[in-house]
């Protein structure tokens, strides 16, 4: 009995095991090597422990947590299969043309203006934010707090430079997303890296920031937390929203992804609904 | 057996076919059901709009977490896996499954490993294979698969792919599939409970 290569669990595996098994798995993790995982959603996490028992050539969970305990390699690999960092410069452009025309103009009414970008992986997103504030003429009078668990991805972030690869599809997000000028004044291309660095992260702010455990850092008027949430279980949701509700000020705006809501949190009451579709809540109460 | 959850999969030639699916459900269906329709990345949802137009259940494009309630239609968005854990729909942005995302399979499987012999499995029209596996998933763990008779899909490489990998699967031609579905949802509500 072998995992099969996309993380589909083996047939004959026992469901009530494969819980005790995924749960020891998660708390020897934590406990070996800090990395908390507990409380992650489980059908999407159980897809990346087999990917990794499967790549590993191993056959039982056990099997595999034996390996990440002994072996700091094995933990490196499964890190990378447990962090979520997809990620793309203006992803979903749609997002970005509603914030542009709905939350500039209240951030416009601010004299300084603090937003936290939380779970940014690597930074992508926080550097079109930059690009769209820099556009509407806000972005000197911002501070942008980008937060990851992962310290790699965080390096990554702060260098500022991405793929030159992606710029076609990050060119055509931009202009999709209203962009007003030519996307290539925002970088330099440099072997096969497009560095956006030094220039646009000027007011960002990257930091290290774990939302299963790590408390609130300041007020912001804007909390941008994309595709994060759906990774995690309820009960971890709940702890974060209590934490982005204790984050923003009075009004502030909460942006989730697309098909992330407010609606089935205990804090539904406590915000207003701004953009249906693209998930802009201001907090009201 | 009472069956608790339907999960649908379709590609090419699946937006008539679903129409056509939907419209034949009567308005006291409660079985809830979870479509999978590949389609673009910035898909606009009309599918939502267009589904809903042909029936009084609710349609509505998942949300993560969002609790299965009965009647209920639940569409897979856009760039996202839909995962089915008991009782509530999960998403993840992990990276396409063989090109496609949603992908048919990721869904079934993981409605396979949560309801197992209370779920009923559906490939319908399509260009591609996906769906074969999650349909083998299905079948593997009791539940009920059903495949669109090739002969009536606009695409039939997926209904074909399906029957090969499950051989036992009932075929079924699409005008069929509405009233097949309702007779499976009410099995549970004709038959008395915890007998034989």
């Amino acid at each position: 009995m072998t995992a099969a290569a996309d993380g589909s669990v083996p047939l004959g595996y026992d469901a009530g095991l494969e819980r005790t098994e995924i749960s020891l798995l998660l708390e020897g993790v934590f406990h070996q090597y800090g990395f908390d995982f507990r409380s992650y959603a489980y059908s999407s996490i159980r897809r990346r422990i087999w990917k990794r028992i499967e790549a590993e050539g191993l056959a039982t969970i056990s099997a595999l947590q034996e390996r990440v305990l002994h072996e700091p390699a094995v933990m490196e690999r499964l890190l990378l299969d447990l962090s979520i960092n997809v990620t793309a410069m203006f992803r979903d452009p749609g997002f970005y043309r509603v914030f542009r025309a709905q939350i500039v103009p209240l951030l416009r009414t601010y004299p300084f203006i603090r937003i936290w970008h939380a779970g940014c992986a690597s930074g992508e997103e926080a550097y079109s934010m930059a690009i769209l504030l820099e556009e509407e003429g806000l972005y000197d009078r911002t501070r942008l707090y980008a937060t990851d668990i992962n310290e790699v991805v965080l390096q990554r972030a702060k260098a500022g430079i991405f793929p030159l690869d992606r710029m076609q599809e990050y060119t055509q997000n931009y202009q999709l997303a209203g962009g007003t000028r030519s996307f290539s004044e925002y970088y330099t291309a440099m072997y096969d890296g497009a560095l956006f660095g030094p220039r646009l992260g000027r007011n960002i702010v990257f930091a290290q920031h774990n939302l299963a455990t790590d408390r609130g850092f300041s007020e912001f008027h804007v909390v941008l937390c994309r595709n994060v949430l759906i990774y995690f279980d309820k009960t971890l949701q709940n702890r974060v929203h209590t934490l982005f509700y204790e984050s923003l000020g009075m009004f502030g705006v909460l942006a989730l992804g697309n098909r992330e809501t407010l609606k089935f949190s205990e804090y539904e009451s406590c915000y207003e609904e701004l953009d249906a579709r693209e998930k802009l809540y201001r907090k009201v109460r | 057996m009472d069956y608790e959850l339907a999960v649908v999969g379709t590609s090419w030639g699946g937006l008539a076919a679903l129409g056509r699916l939907v419209s034949g459900l009567p308005p006291d269906f409660a079985l809830p059901l979870v479509l999978v329709q590949h389609r673009g990345r910035d898909g606009e949802s009309i599918l939502e709009r267009l589904l809903q137009e042909q029936t009084r259940l609710a349609v509505c494009e998942a949300s993560d977490k969002q609790p299965i309630e009965p009647g209920h239609i639940y569409l897979a968005p856009a760039d996202y896996h839909l995962l089915v854990e008991r009782g509530h729909l999960a998403l993840t942005t992990d990276p396409a499954t063989r090109h496609s995302r949603p992908s048919i399979d990721v869904t079934f499987e993981s409605a396979a490993d949560s309801y197992r012999e209370r779920l009923v499995g559906v490939v319908l029209t399509g260009a591609n294979e996906d769906g074969a596996r999650g349909l083998r998933r299905v079948a593997d763990r009791g539940g009920v698969a059903l495949v669109q008779d090739p002969a009536t899909a606009e695409a039939p490489a997926m209904p074909t792919a399906a029957l090969r990998a499950v051989p036992s699967a009932q075929v079924v031609p699409l005008a069929e599939i509405a009233s097949r579905l309702t007779a499976l949802s009410r099995v549970g509500a004709a038959a008395p409970k915890g007998g034989r």
